[in-house]
């Protein structure tokens, strides 16, 4: 028997870990993984909550964020494309200028 | 006696492979570590008795967008990332918040009085399904509606400027 705060606990390990990266990476792609390293994470708490207070909905919830999710990867890598063919860089930090 | 070891390794892999993540410079390498952790969170969602996210979680996270993913790394032929002054600047002070919100998230949590014990819930797909197309309708028609706009959205915006 697992305790349920165990699971919050990975959740909150894997969300801090998302933050991190997001703020440390210079990869747009990798900035992009760290926001879903995030989602995973509140995934991750969803499921538990939903398993400790005997509720379905939670799972539903999940759906949803994946759905989302798969969403806004797909515009966002999207738009990473649309920047890397006039910019010809993915680091965030050369991308700081309004117009060409 | 199980289901411990069970959480004990995957959530270690899946730590483990976050640290990954983190610590290569190349974005393969991260993206075949987040697969890594997707694919263990699959296995603590089965634990905790949830079966269709378990299911949901390899067949669209590690399957569906992670090869989005590694298609444009490998489209825009992405290499090693390089360091900046500013990203040594967030290092310096990301890491310490970071590691202070964790820690914070940690302590707050696990005085929780241990509630639910595992093996004991199992979510029937029958059940999220009526759950899904009774109760939530609405939204599901709503995200619909929202995967249609962003497959046009990611049409209009990778196409190339004639």
């Amino acid at each position: 028997m697992v305790p349920i705060s165990y699971y919050l606990v990975l959740s909150a390990i894997l969300f801090g870990m998302g933050v991190l990266g997001f703020l440390v990476k210079r990869n747009v792609i990798t900035l992009f993984m760290s926001i879903e390293l995030m989602l995973n994470a509140v995934n991750l708490a969803f499921v538990a909550f939903a398993t400790q207070w005997n509720a379905l909905s939670g799972h539903v919830f999940v759906f949803f964020v994946m759905v989302v999710a798969a969403a806004e990867a797909a515009v966002g890598l999207a738009i990473i494309i649309a920047v890397y063919r006039t910019r010809q860089t993915l680091n965030p930090d050369r991308v700081d200028l309004l117009k060409l | 006696m199980l289901h411990p070891i069970l959480f004990f390794v995957f959530a270690t892999l899946c730590v483990a492979a976050a640290v990954n993540l983190l610590a290569q410079k190349h974005p393969i390498n991260s993206a075949l570590s987040l697969i890594v952790v997707m694919v263990s969170l699959s296995v603590l969602y089965l634990l905790l008795g949830a079966e269709f996210v378990a299911a949901v979680q390899v067949i669209v996270y590690a399957g569906a967008i992670m090869v989005l993913f590694i298609f444009v790394i490998m489209l825009l032929n992405a290499g090693e990332e390089e360091h900046t002054h500013g990203s040594r600047v967030a290092l310096l002070l990301g890491l310490p918040a970071v590691s202070l919100f964790a820690g914070l998230m940690v302590w707050v949590l696990g005085r929780r009085p241990g509630g639910a014990h595992l093996g004991e819930f199992l979510g029937p797909t029958k059940e999220i399904a009526h759950l899904l197309f009774r109760d939530f309708l609405l939204p599901f028609e709503v995200t619909s509606v929202l995967i249609l706009i962003a497959i046009m959205g990611a049409v209009v915006l990778a196409r190339r400027e004639p």
